[in-house]
């Protein structure tokens, strides 16, 4: 498979089509915005947590197709997860992203998600795939500045 | 917009202008990404360097490395001796009356930023009023909302219409008797709008008021003559006309820049300093404080002598022929949609799909060879204008080739295939 087949594989193509959990959650107790200045790429994550477990996790925004699909992905993960696995996920998914991961193993450390793999190829989208999971560690942390991939 | 190219228009203007020839002067068009043959067309963002530029620097630092405007040593002679002289050359370029007038900065933003801080400083008061366009790059936004909030004037902003052109009416209404200032651009950056800024200057001249032209995209396409559009300032960079990053120039009328205060403070700039009082050189020097990039100007000097050497008719009409082409052949792709479509355009087509985001095709684009940018372009209020997050943008120099645009026509058919 070329770099370019192994960056938009049929899965994250469909994530981009149909996103899922692409809504606006009026009970979420923490939310933050996201922002990459490189592209305009914008995205709202939404999280309710109950007993420090995430009980539902949503998105809206606009962005290319590997922001979208990796923002999709995030949440179908994430629901139902403590808050503690969502940070652990996160940095394996940025090890993922950046090429640090070492390998299969690091693969096996974010299940589905290593699907986002091919991005590592590809510097200059690293950002695009790592934009809503930056956002969603600031609404955990209830932070008010919206977050920058910068 | 769906008029076909002619053939014949194409055979004259080849006949005239050599495009093969030119790109034998361009090293880097030879190069390959991807394992394809580099197709470059992101000139907007900065154009590639003809031999003799690269050859400039090189034989600057090899043979005349030298400080200039202080050593009465040989050396420091020589480099004062190639750096006026390039200044020259600019003046020539643009039509200026007088080297006096033609500041070197490093570029475009800092040509704004000089006349925001400067004259705005100086001469523009709290309730006065500035006015930009909306599709101004940042470049030409927020150094006059930053003037704004530190004297406490009020930035107002020319509408545009759908094609992306400037709605001459509404300029004229935002005139009146509070406005100080205009900024406008002579070329979009994101759109290719060519504006009509003899007339934006004819009126504000009525009024007494000052015209600053953003040239950054209009000097590599357009033959600039400032006193024919009697600017009042006109700022542009030297490496979007082939010449190197770094540096750019500031041509400023005589008598408002005689009147203006420095804008920095430091050697060079100054004709006698003592701790009681500081008196300031002449022109243009007073705006040229420190160390010049001297290396890059002179480059851009040799940059000028290469663009002079070109004939500039043909050149004009390969680049249009260019633009109708890519045109004609963008508008007959499904689902596409190019953003800007003004009568009068240079040099740029920015287009977007509804369900494939500019940095998807931007990516896919890149993997055969094709260099676009993709994203705001530094104009986040154009993108907001027209409604959307991103465009893909094509922007073109006289060294593409209609082959080219058969490439990109062929990478842009690709993007449909993955995204369907």
């Amino acid at each position: 498979m070329s770099e370019l087949d192994d960056l938009y594989q049929e899965v994250i193509l469909d994530h981009n089509k149909s996103p899922r959990n692409f809504r606006v959650m009026a009970a979420a107790n923490r939310r933050a915005e996201g922002y990459n200045p490189l592209c305009g790429d914008q995205v709202t994550v939404f999280v309710q947590v109950e007993d420090g477990v995430i009980k539902d996790i949503s998105f809206q925004g606009s962005g290319c197709a590997i922001s979208k699909a990796s923002a999709s992905m995030m949440t179908t993960e994430l629901k139902g997860k403590p808050e503690s696995a969502a940070h652990e996920l996160f940095e394996n998914v940025h090890h993922m992203l950046t090429g640090e991961a070492g390998g299969e193993n690091g693969s096996e450390r974010v299940g589905k998600l290593a699907i986002l793999s091919g991005v590592c190829k590809f510097p200059a989208r690293v950002k695009c795939a790592s934009l809503a999971w930056h956002t969603m560690e600031s609404a955990l942390k209830g932070e008010q500045q919206p977050a920058k991939t910068e | 917009m769906n008029a076909v190219p002619q053939k014949t228009d194409a055979i004259m203007a080849l006949n005239k202008f050599d495009v093969a020839r030119v790109r034998q002067d361009f090293p880097i068009l030879s190069a390959k990404v991807h394992g394809k043959p580099l197709v470059y067309f992101d000139n907007g963002a900065t154009s590639q360097k003809p031999q003799c530029v690269i050859d400039a620097i090189d034989h600057y630092y090899r043979f005349e490395n030298s400080n200039i405007h202080r050593g009465v040593h040989h050396l420091s002679e020589r480099a004062t001796a190639a750096y006026e002289t390039a200044r020259g050359k600019l003046r020539g370029f643009i039509n200026a009356g007088s080297v006096k007038e033609i500041i070197f900065v490093r570029g475009t933003t800092e040509a704004i930023n000089l006349v925001a801080q400067s004259y705005g400083r100086a001469f523009i008061k709290a309730g006065d009023e500035i006015i930009v366009s909306a599709m101004e790059h940042h470049s030409n936004i927020v150094p006059w909302q930053m003037l704004c909030e530190q004297v406490g004037a009020k930035l107002r902003v020319i509408p545009i219409n759908h094609d992306g052109e400037i709605v001459m009416e509404e300029y004229e209404r935002l005139l009146n008797d509070k406005t100080k200032f205009v900024s406008v651009t002579h070329v979009s950056n994101a759109l290719g709008t060519v504006v009509p800024v003899k007339n934006i200057i004819a009126l504000a001249h009525a009024r007494g008021v000052p015209v600053l032209l953003d040239g950054a995209q209009a000097v590599p396409h357009l033959k600039i003559d400032v006193r024919d559009l009697d600017c009042d300032f006109y700022a542009f960079s030297g490496h979007k006309m082939f010449g190197p990053t770094g540096v750019g120039v500031l041509y400023g009328r005589a008598e408002l820049l005689e009147k203006m205060p420095p804008y920095q403070g430091g050697g060079d700039m100054i004709s006698l300093v003592t701790f009681e009082k500081t008196h300031y050189n002449v022109l243009p020097y007073k705006f040229e404080a420190g160390t010049p990039n001297i290396a890059d100007g002179i480059a851009l000097g040799a940059a000028v002598d290469y663009l002079r050497a070109l004939d500039w008719p043909s050149v004009v009409a390969h680049e249009d022929q260019l633009l109708r082409y890519a045109t004609a052949a963008l508008e007959r792709i499904p689902a596409l949609r190019i953003i800007g479509t003004a009568k009068e355009k240079a040099g740029v087509l920015s287009f977007v799909f509804d369900h494939v985001h500019a940095h998807d095709v931007g990516t896919i684009l890149d993997q055969e060879g094709v260099a676009v940018r993709a994203g705001h372009h530094c104009a986040m209020p154009v993108m907001q204008r027209f409604g959307v997050p991103a465009t893909a943008r094509v922007s073109f120099a006289f060294y593409n080739t209609i082959e080219e645009i058969d490439v990109l026509v062929r990478a842009i058919e690709h993007v449909l295939k993955v995204f369907g």
